[in-house]
């Protein structure tokens, strides 16, 4: 930057002492838009897998089971299981283990999401579908307990909060490899 | 391949497929009773040739034989975007319609193509094609252009939308979109394409219609500002390698880009072809990625966080990512590589006899420029240059015509693209060795293969698998 600021510099100067009255070619910047807020900034979150950002509270797979009955099962079964209805269409999100490599894959959050981190940003940004992003965080984690809990992904003891969940180990946690395409195949 | 006993559909799969045909179905005999005589001729398929013929199928379809008139008062529905006028027997003798004082313009009554819903479940997380197969040129009129969306189209007031740039950056920045009409624009021409295009076609031919196949494509002028512009007002931290793009809709949709692809060509814009972007579009905001799969366009742009990883997000890893045979999955498979499909004649579309007729149809790559096309009339065996019809952009379909002196016997048409970095589009033969065919729809996503349009010896054009 401090490079070429001393261009610029440089540049308005040569402007300045031609009388060259093009000298807007040399602005450093825009002077449009500005500086964000810190409460701007903390209306909006997006978990990684490191947990960074997680919001204080905690959740237990008990209080989620009623939370779930009264929120989500409605689309995705009293089971889990899903729901393909008409209008409705939630995915199933338990079951599946084992069968990624089959005929028959079936991905749901037991069987093929790699993050648990994940499960929790989803269900805070934009569940249930009736009422995106209208659960307190407390009911968030209370909920991805509840599934965890349910896929035996963790213990239902288990409480999931800021330190614990990152932790959680996905079984398809390393079911995920980087593009290699072009295929090589193909070159043949 | 074609044997329906290598296809297995879990119930959810089955119902999925059955619906889609079902609903390309009434798609298709909703066009048939819209359609107008001034169609005469080669499409759609069932339609009969001869103007007295066509009228009396559509008198049958309304339940009354008679004069065009009369069908027409039977159903004086104008087709979507188009206003319902009389038709004088000779315009030279009569005044046309005056010129409004005030008014956006509308298409003929003569004109009907629309965009056909994939029948998911929940019509708000769901999406529709757009009508390749009449498809003139290389731009998809804006109302046309494909769909997707994963809860709704939200309805945004661009005084009050603003997109803040944040992380690590040296100063997080929030603009307007007064401020971003403010700063330096750049106006091209992209394709986007979702990557799931045509995934009911990986285990066995399942839509009619080109539209029902390839329709996850269009094409716009996009207008906005370079992400790089915003860069410099905001500084980038060292290290930061990823952006996480964020929508202002019901899904909050995010995705994680690649910093190398932000700042190699990445646009943030507000303009597709010369007028604002539609609310299905994005409106007033979205995030353009030439040549990247359209799940990461995000519409609707409201946020940009920077990062040094990625985020991990729902799209990016429990959907988007493109599951193999062998049960891994291939994540962050961003690229859309070349392809191509020939739009005439295509699916469900009938050659009234032999003759000439203009091969025509789309190919783009997410890699560059399209280099050349070639055409194929016997499945693949002999390949011919097609011509291409404009000058290739980058990033951007092109279309591509073959003329086809046709002898009446049956014939495979082809396509192929290869794009400017030598890559040939492939079959579907090669893409399932490499990904496998598990699942109900295979792989699902990133589907470039070779299409096969087989024309029979009575002209009727169906989708094969050759």
């Amino acid at each position: 930057m401090s490079m070429r600021r001393k261009y610029l510099a440089f540049a308005i100067g040569i402007c300045l002492f031609s009388g060259s009255a093009s000298a807007q070619s040399t602005i450093d910047h825009f002077g449009v838009g500005r500086n964000a807020t810190t409460d701007e900034m903390a209306k909006y979150f997006s978990i990684p897998p490191s947990g960074a950002g997680l919001p204080p509270g905690s959740g237990t797979a008990k209080a989620g089971a009623a939370i779930f009955a009264n929120t989500c099962a409605a689309c995705h079964g009293d089971k889990l299981q899903g729901n393909p209805a008409k209008g409705i269409g939630g995915d199933r999100l338990i079951g599946g283990r084992g069968t990624l490599a089959s005929k028959t894959p079936v991905k749901t959050v037991e069987s093929y999401w790699p993050y648990a981190t994940t499960l929790f940003d989803y269900i805070k940004r934009a569940m249930p579908f009736d009422s995106p992003g209208s659960l307190k965080d407390d009911e968030v984690y209370s909920l991805v307990a509840y599934i965890l809990s349910e896929a035996k992904v963790i213990k239902p003891s288990e409480t999931m909060d800021a330190k614990t969940l990152p932790k959680v180990e996905m079984p398809n946690r390393d079911g995920f490899v980087p593009d290699p395409r072009p295929e090589l195949q193909l070159y043949r | 391949m074609n044997s329906d006993d290598k296809v297995v559909y879990d119930d959810k799969a089955r119902h999925m497929a059955e619906q889609m045909v079902m609903a390309e179905q009434r798609h298709i005999a909703q066009r048939l009773q819209e359609d107008c005589d001034c169609k005469d001729g080669m499409f759609p398929r069932h339609v009969i040739s001869s103007r007295r013929g066509f009228l009396f199928a559509a008198g049958s379809l309304v339940g009354a034989a008679g004069a065009a008139s009369i069908a027409r008062a039977e159903s004086p529905k104008a087709p979507p975007g188009a206003v319902l006028y009389d038709v004088p027997d000779d315009p030279t003798k009569v005044q046309g319609r005056p010129v409004a004082d005030e008014s956006y313009g509308t298409r003929s009554q003569f004109e009907t193509e629309v965009r056909m819903r994939y029948p998911t479940p929940n019509e708000n997380t769901s999406w529709s094609l757009t009508p390749l197969g009449k498809g003139l040129g290389n731009i998809t009129p804006s109302g046309l252009h494909f769909e997707r969306h994963h809860g709704g189209i939200p309805t945004i007031d661009p005084a009050r939308h603003n997109l803040l740039i944040h992380g690590m950056v040296d100063r997080p920045m929030t603009f307007s979109m007064a401020d971003i009409k403010r700063l330096p624009s750049v106006t091209r021409k992209h394709f986007i394409e979702c990557s799931g295009n045509g995934l009911t076609e990986w285990n066995k031919p399942t839509m009619k219609t080109v539209q029902g196949t390839h329709g996850l494509l269009s094409t716009s002028e996009w207008t906005g500002v370079q992400f790089a512009t915003f860069a410099r007002e905001t500084g980038l931290k060292e290290g930061a390698a990823w952006v996480l793009a964020e929508g202002a809709d019901a899904a909050v949709m995010t995705r994680s880009i690649p910093m190398e692809k932000m700042l190699k060509d990445a646009l943030i814009v507000y303009g597709q072809n010369g007028e604002a972007i539609r609310p299905e579009q994005g409106y007033p905001l979205r995030l353009l990625l030439p040549g990247y799969e359209g799940n990461t366009h995000i519409k609707w742009l409201r946020r940009l966080q920077v990062s040094d990883k990625p985020f991990m997000t729902r799209e990016e890893t429990s959907k988007y990512t493109d599951l193999l045979g062998d049960g891994k999955a291939r994540i962050f498979t961003l690229d859309m590589e070349a392809k191509s499909v020939i739009t005439f004649p295509s699916g469900d579309m009938k050659l009234p006899g032999p003759g000439f007729y203009n091969i025509t149809g789309l190919a783009w790559t997410g890699r560059g420029r399209v280099q050349s096309v070639d055409v194929s009339l016997d499945s693949g065996k002999t390949w011919y240059p097609a011509r291409l019809e404009s000058v290739p952009e980058p990033m951007c379909t092109v279309r591509f015509s073959f003329p086809w002196m046709w002898d009446g016997k049956a014939a495979v048409l082809q396509s192929r693209c290869i794009d400017e970095t030598g890559y040939v589009q492939p079959t579907l033969k090669q893409l399932i060795a490499i990904r496998g065919d598990n699942g109900p729809f295979g792989s699902v996503y990133h589907l470039n293969a070779i299409q096969s349009w087989a024309v029979s010896a009575a002209g009727d054009v169906t989708n094969v698998h050759a």
